[in-house]
């Protein structure tokens, strides 16, 4: 049968160089999507020779079939529902035992496998010698020794995948391993009667069914359950069959199955298919990490890795950034020279172009950040400061793996939310992911670092740093407070297990890096782009209509042709440019006054007014209730909008020295609502674009509740933070 | 000397005897590859002595003293 067109998925543990050896084969092919309902990503791609077509899926890592984490499940969900003409599983050779766990699975379930022995080189470093021809006539199945890192033995396991899909024409074969004198008979038992019954035979086999039932998988139970009556003689056969185990061997079923895998592995390895070597020998890696995780030194060295990675980002990044941003203001600058003056130009403009533009400034930060994560994570050295960091971290109810997001998202003054709650996808764990995702955005990203610096300059002048480092003390303990209050209610449970492997150093391809990157950098360009460019016009819309009446705009025109007038009579000499100075000086504050008037008079003046009342219980100045909504947007917004609000027109966000003049000068501003509008900023709602982000790493419910709660959160901390301060004021 | 796997100390080897896990957690340990029979040396602790770091079957793994208390070991 000559078939043109096989179906190939690609799994593997993490870090068996799975990822690389998919690259290698597909070459520039490859394809994200996503899989339906889930954030796991869905990498594609295509292998073609001979007149085969290879079609590839790689799969998430994983390193049981048992569901357990989102990407177990899906892993085991291809396999399963699409029923690939052949699986390759890519196998860490340097930890043979543990990684044929996995391979052993797919056997059990019937799956055509093509076991592909990668860091082959590694092994023969280490003084190891693997049989690889003893261990495929073991198995019963073809190996191929690779070394994926140089592309090797990417061309005979694909032959082996054609050779393999052209015997087996798409049929499975599930092995039958032995679990004992305990479970063999009730396995026996069950797989009868589940044959019998043909209860979920069309996607599963008997015996698997039965195995799965055993060991307690709550996902296949759940399906059973919708199945039929039969399963719960299946459940009670379970309960049964732990009574027994638990009575001759003091376990559990699923403790057994797991003991007899590892002892089939373990039997299989002892004859002769590896020599040499030492497993207990400490190798490379745990030399470096004495260092690397040493109890004074570690520590050091992460801080100074993380300040580097900071510096390097915002230094670096700044650049890049201008560039775009000087883009996007020549691009503006041309829409108001061609664009007619009027809503069209308005829109562009100040919407569209300014909107977008804001946002697309970030790409260079996220990029560079990326980066540099994949490169650390691919290096390894993710791992280490979980590691490090998850005795503190779980007190509050996060994850060692929560640090890094979180100082991304601005525990260093300066950072992003957005390639913060990025980064927050190297948690395995579900629910410390998401307290991880929805407390990072408190952290005092670069665009609130700009507004904190004008309004400390305004208010706090005799100790500027020691308010900033107050700041940023509080956004710290209010991450920390709120992971764990969040821990304890909405999103409640048990920590997840710290079982991690500390993979050993390995020095990242450049080409994974880049792939990566470009990947994720592309998503954020994409996805965010799109919603953004909607906000923007919605809030574009907000901030002009409705206009001032004609006859206010009328009055304002007719108090600048006053002043012009006037200079020009004050100064008859003056001509040419010294004249227009002159005449703009004095229009000027008109102009500001006009600009503050339409804004007080549009949408989204009259909701400042109208929650003036609420407002009022923390204490808010009017300007700032504007500025705070306009600050949805993006927190730069800020201090733009202060700055409108305090008519001074259009003021570079960079430059707030004399708005913060303007702003001490203002009696509204008492103590009490300083501290109020301090807090209140650190912890209201995320800015758009993490918004956005929020939505694509959870979905748009978790989004929706940062919103809302974020929003409550901060504004009873900001009424709380008015009425004590009073109190002593 | 049998001995819960939280008492060793760094360098100190041994054989796994038992593991008492059950659930999630006892899955995700099993399948890590730590069941009964494997030999094992903890290479490490973490700056404020929990998780540890063990060397096994080839590679390094780390768990938390909580995790750590379901495995009893036949230390060397």
């Amino acid at each position: 049968m000559s078939q043109a067109h096989i179906r190939a998925a690609m799994s593997g543990q993490p870090n068996c160089g799975k990822s690389t050896m998919f690259n290698a084969i597909t070459g520039g092919s490859a394809r994200v999507g996503n899989y339906p309902g889930i954030t796991v990503d869905r990498l594609e791609g295509t292998y073609r020779k001979n007149g085969y077509e290879i079609k590839l899926v790689d799969l998430p890592g994983t390193y049981s079939l048992t569901s357990y984490s989102m990407e177990e499940v899906v892993a085991r969900n291809v396999i399963v529902d699409e029923h690939p003409d052949v699986v390759i599983n890519m196998v860490d050779a340097t930890a043979l035992e543990r990684s044929l766990y996995l391979a052993v699975q797919f056997m059990e379930i019937g799956a055509p496998l093509v076991l592909g022995l990668n860091m082959m080189d590694e092994v023969k470093r280490n003084g190891v010698a693997i049989d690889t021809k003893k261990l495929s006539q073991l198995l019963n199945v073809p190996v191929v020794a690779c070394t994926a890192r140089l592309g090797q033995g990417r061309e005979e396991l694909m032959a082996e995948v054609v050779q393999l899909a052209k015997d087996t024409k798409g049929l499975w074969k599930p092995i039958r391993l032995s679990y004992g004198p305990d479970l063999d008979p009730i396995l026996e038992r069950m797989a009868k009667r589940i044959e019998e019954e043909g209860f979920m035979t069309g996607r599963h086999d008997p015996r698997w069914v039965a195995i799965k039932y055993l060991e307690g998988d709550e996902l296949v139970i759940e399906a059973g359950r919708a199945a039929g009556p039969l399963s719960a003689e299946l459940e009670a056969v379970c309960a049964e069959a732990e009574k027994t185990t638990r009575l001759n061997s003091n376990t559990t079923p699923d403790a057994i199955i797991a003991d007899w895998r590892y002892g089939f592995i373990n039997g299989l390895l002892k004859q002769g298919v590896v020599t040499g070597g030492d497993e207990l020998r400490r190798n490379m890696s745990d030399n470096i990490d004495r260092v690397v995780t040493h109890k004074l030194l570690g520590p050091l060295i992460m801080a100074g890795m993380l300040w580097a990675m900071f510096y390097i980002t915002f230094t670096l990044g700044a650049y890049p950034q201008g560039w775009i941003e000087d883009g996007f203001t020549a691009l503006s600058d041309l829409g108001t020279t061609y664009i007619p003056e009027g809503y069209v130009q308005s829109l562009i403009v100040n919407g569209i172009i300014g909107g977008v533009g804001a946002v697309i400034g970030f790409t260079p930060l996220i990029l560079i950040m990326f980066a540099m994560l994949v490169f650390l994570e691919d290096l390894g050295y993710m791992a280490r400061v979980a590691y490090m960091m998850d005795k503190v971290m779980r007190i509050f109810g996060l994850h060692g793996m929560s640090v890094m997001p979180l100082i991304m998202s601005g525990g260093i003054p300066g950072g992003c939310a957005v390639p913060g709650v990025m980064c927050a996808r190297t948690l395995r764990s579900p629910r410390e992911r998401l307290a991880t995702i929805l407390t990072a955005p408190f952290m005092v990203c670069g665009a609130k670092t700009t507004a904190y610096l004008m309004l400390v300059a305004a208010f706090f002048p005799q100790s500027p740093t020691g308010a900033m480092f107050a700041v940023v003390i509080a956004a710290w303990a209010f991450v920390l407070l709120v992971s764990r209050l969040l821990r304890w209610t909405v999103v409640k449970g048990e920590s997840t297990p710290f079982v991690m492997e500390i993979p050993p150093y390995r020095l990242p391809t450049l080409r994974g890096v880049a792939v990566h990157t470009l990947e994720r950098v592309w998503q954020y360009v994409k996805k965010a782009g799109t919603v953004i460019l909607a906000v923007s016009i919605v809030m574009w819309a907000v901030m002009t209509f409705p206009e001032l009446p004609e006859d206010t705009v009328a009055s304002f025109d007719a108090r600048r042709s006053i002043a012009e007038e006037q200079v020009k009579t004050a100064n008859p000499q003056a001509t040419g440019e010294d004249l227009d100075k002159l005449v703009s000086d004095a229009q000027t504050p008109i102009t500001d006054e006009q600009n503050e008037a339409a804004l007080q008079y549009s949408v989204g003046g009259s909701v400042g007014s109208f929650l003036k009342p609420v407002t009022d219980l923390a204490g808010f100045p009017w300007q700032a209730n504007i500025a705070l909504i306009g600050a949805f947007a993006a927190k730069e917004v800020f201090v733009s909008t202060m700055a409108t609000a305090y008519s001074m027109g259009e003021v570079d966000p960079e430059d707030a020295t004399s708005l913060s003049d303007r702003l001490a000068a203002d009696p509204a501003w008492t103590l009490p609502a300083i501290l109020s509008v301090f807090v209140f900023m650190l912890l209201y709602t995320p800015c758009m674009v993490t918004v956005v982000c929020i939505a694509k790493e959870s979905n748009w419910k978790w989004a929706l509740f940062s919103v809302g709660g974020s929003m409550a959160f901060a504004f009873v901390m900001a009424v709380v933070v008015f009425h004590t301060t009073k109190l002593f004021v | 000397m049998v001995m819960s796997m939280r008492k060793m100390s760094v360098n100190q080897c041994g054989q796994i005897r038992q593991v008492t896990a059950s659930g999630e957690m006892g899955r995700r340990i099993r399948d890590m590859g730590l069941v009964p029979g494997t030999d094992l040396m903890v290479v490490g602790r973490a700056p404020l002595q929990d998780p540890v770091a063990l060397r096994m079957k080839g590679f390094t793994l780390s768990l938390r003293n909580s995790e750590a208390d379901f495995i009893t070991v036949e230390a060397k």
